[in-house]
């Protein structure tokens, strides 16, 4: 007992940084659940076409608003799931052709199936998809969570919202990071004039009522412009009010550490302001930056779905969950479809994910305290 | 002090001049100028515009001058109240505006007090009794209301109301009242509309702040004078109120400067979803529709009005905090 605590506690001492940011990580069990459903997605984002079944684009007018259908996975007693077909049928009184359950047939699951095909991170041109069915008729097709107006399947919609989602909120993040150490730290390593001129703009800018003036600028976009430019613009408009903390953080922390002994060290033996920098101060806050980045992920998350909500953001035949939640804008479709509403779920999980794992990352960046 | 408030003045006025700048750039972002685009819209509804008039237009509007000039053409008439015409209404941009900017700020303090109301007794319940069961059920619903974008937890509460009660909870004002001129009955009308958009607008701040409150005052109770005052035989809600929870107030203070921009953003997205006749649906569709001077208009005095009450909250903020007042000193 003895020797296993003095092993331990060796083993403490001679620990590195990033050995104890992780053990003391490891111990917020939420925050490391949060960061399993974290890489979740961004596996889902990678292979998001892989995981839908049916070809996102594809609209079939009989195909509106087919509610949510149950995969049943026992078939007399023996695991095989199925679902059940389509029958086309006409509506007597408006003439429309519509499709509708037909619980007498039994269309049986496959993994691995062919489906339509698309290019793996834009490149590799396959067919493969996760479910898919057996001997299935044209109009046959899986519906976990139902059909919107044109008969576009959700779930499949959901899968190729989450790259786009995903990564928006990444890259703005990048950018706000780029924006908020270069600023943060000017301010800290110059101080007088300029410290000041940075800290009024971010007072500044932190006063402003965000989403009138992101509407505004989004609104100017052209028409013309392409889905990749739309989504670059809306990136650039998003970062441009969400730096502020990033530099607060970065400012912060670099003054805190000006003062410590070990630069004082580094200083007097003779080392360069750029090694000061980049070899001694950098390393000892990278954590807290890597946990601030992780916070204000979320609000970018938030931010693009919003503006693609209100019809300001990315525009389609850009997919994203801003987009797929405009179709549930008004109480009459909701009343109709209220599947519609399942693009929130995750929008919803990710945010709470990210503010979890950033909470375990903020407390294990400090693995001494 | 006055030095201090002199300062926080300036930081205002800057600010105000830097949205103005912003609101003015949204004017002149789409492609073509005003003139073309007012042509365009003429045209469109049957009557035309001569070669004359437009260049009439042009040097009325300063267009054929470079942009600052434009520009101090422009804030110099909003100085004195003249905002411009609504191209799709033909009517001036502040009498388009009307109310209801009034209501946006009437929404947005009503979510401003009711953050305050819930989240100041709830964060010191939880602090105080950390760990219990309401603790739990309180940090939950604090992090939902983190997670959950307030127009979507408008679209699901609009839609179980619908389900179970059949009712349509958008609006500000019941039918009778909606195009009627103000009277006692209608602002109290108002009065009974405004809890539920506040409530939904409120939710994410108040979670915040809840955090914020317990997290500060379980600070304040582990230090040694709470001891002593409960030694000293002190009833114990005495011992937590007079002096751990005003101790505990300054930063809890010090985040509203940010929960106002925070809630008249939100109140634009809100007003959307639960058609409430705020401005966001007026900018939403002047900005559709590429209306700009009501567009730039609103912007503008939406950024002015949250700095105006942004630096109310201040000097409220150092009256009401005594350490605030001494280090000025």
């Amino acid at each position: 007992m003895s020797t296993d605590q003095t092993s331990r506690e060796e083993q403490f001492a001679v620990a590195t940084q990033w050995q104890l940011t992780w053990w003391r990580f490891r111990k917020h069990k939420l925050a490391v659940l949060s960061g399993l459903i974290v890489i979740a997605f961004y596996i889902i984002v990678l292979f998001a076409d892989f995981f839908a079944y049916a070809d996102p684009h594809a609209t079939d007018s009989r195909r509106s608003h087919i509610p949510p259908q149950t995969i049943h996975f026992f078939d007399d007693g023996a695991f095989k799931p199925y679902v059940h077909g389509l029958t086309q049928k006409r509506d007597l009184r408006t003439f429309k052709l519509s499709y509708q359950i037909d619980p007498d047939r039994k269309v049986y699951l496959d993994v691995f199936a062919e489906g339509y095909r698309y290019n793996l991170f834009g490149l590799i041109p396959s067919s493969t998809h996760l479910l898919g069915l057996k001997n299935a008729q044209p109009e046959d097709g899986i519906f976990l969570l139902g059909t919107d107006l044109v008969g576009r399947d959700l779930w499949s919609r959901i899968m190729v919202a989450t790259r786009i989602s995903l990564t928006i909120g990444l890259a703005g993040v990048t950018v706000s990071l780029f924006l908020g150490v270069l600023l943060g730290g000017l301010s800290a390593v110059y101080g007088g004039v300029v410290d000041m001129m940075i800290q009024r703009l971010i007072e500044i800018l932190r006063s402003m009522p965000t989403i009138p003036l992101w509407m505004g600028l989004a609104a100017a976009l052209p028409n013309t412009w392409t889905v990749i430019q739309v989504y670059l613009a809306i990136t650039i408009i998003i970062s441009f009010l969400g730096w502020t903390d990033l530099a607060r953080v970065v400012r912060g922390k670099f003054l805190a550490l000006r003062n410590e002994d070990f630069i004082a060290a580094a200083e007097l033996a003779g080392a360069s302001q750029f090694r000061i920098i980049f070899h001694h101060m950098l390393p000892s806050f990278l954590s807290h930056i890597i946990a601030a980045t992780s916070l204000a992920l979320p609000a970018m998350i938030i931010s693009e779905t919003s503006l693609s909500f209100l019809g300001l953001g990315l525009r389609p035949p850009a997919i994203s969950w801003g987009i797929l939640l405009q179709d549930a804008q008004n109480i009459e479709t909701l009343a109709l479809a209220p599947w519609l509403l399942a693009a929130a779920v995750p929008v919803i999980i990710i945010i709470l994910a990210f503010n979890f794992l950033g909470d375990g990352l903020r407390d294990a960046a400090d693995p001494y305290g | 002090m006055l030095a201090y408030i002199a300062r926080r003045a300036v930081l205002a006025v800057i600010t105000m001049a830097a949205i103005s700048v912003l609101s003015f750039i949204i004017i002149q972002a789409p492609p073509g100028d005003f003139v073309d685009a007012y042509i365009a819209n003429l045209s469109a509804s049957g009557s035309s515009v001569s070669a004359e008039e437009a260049r009439g237009l042009r040097i009325l509007y300063g267009l054929d001058q470079p942009i600052y000039v434009q520009y101090v053409k422009w804030m110099s008439r909003v100085l004195v109240g003249d905002f411009g015409e609504s191209m799709e209404w033909h009517r001036p941009v502040a009498e388009v505006i009307g109310d209801r900017l009034w209501l946006t700020v009437a929404l947005s303090l009503a979510a401003l007090i009711l953050t305050w109301g819930i989240a100041l007794p709830l964060g010191i319940y939880s602090a105080v009794r950390q760990y219990s069961v309401m603790d739990y059920i309180l940090t939950t619903i604090s992090f939902i209301g983190l997670a959950v974008p307030n127009f979507l937890l408008a679209l699901v509460i609009m839609y179980f109301a619908f389900v179970l009660f059949g009712a349509n909870v958008g609006g500000l004002f019941s039918s009778e009242f909606d195009l009627a001129p103000w009277s006692l009955a209608k602002a109290w009308d108002l009065i009974k509309h405004l809890p539920l958009p506040a409530v939904i607008l409120a939710l994410a701040g108040t979670a915040q702040l809840i955090r914020i409150m317990r997290a500060n005052l379980l600070d304040e109770l582990r230090k040694p004078y709470v001891i002593t005052a409960r030694a000293k035989g002190l009833p114990e809600w005495r011992v937590i109120m007079k002096y751990p929870v005003r101790a505990a107030l300054n930063p809890f203070a010090s985040t509203i400067a940010y929960l106002f921009p925070y809630l008249v953003s939100g109140s634009i997205i809100i007003s959307l979803v639960l058609s409430l006749p705020t401005v966001g649906p007026l900018l939403l569709k002047a900005l559709i529709a590429q209306d700009m001077f009501l567009a730039g208009t609103i912007v503008l005095l939406l950024g002015v009005m949250t700095v105006i009450g942004t630096f109310i909250s201040d000097l409220v903020l150092m009256w009401v905090d005594p350490r605030i007042r001494h280090e000025l000193d």
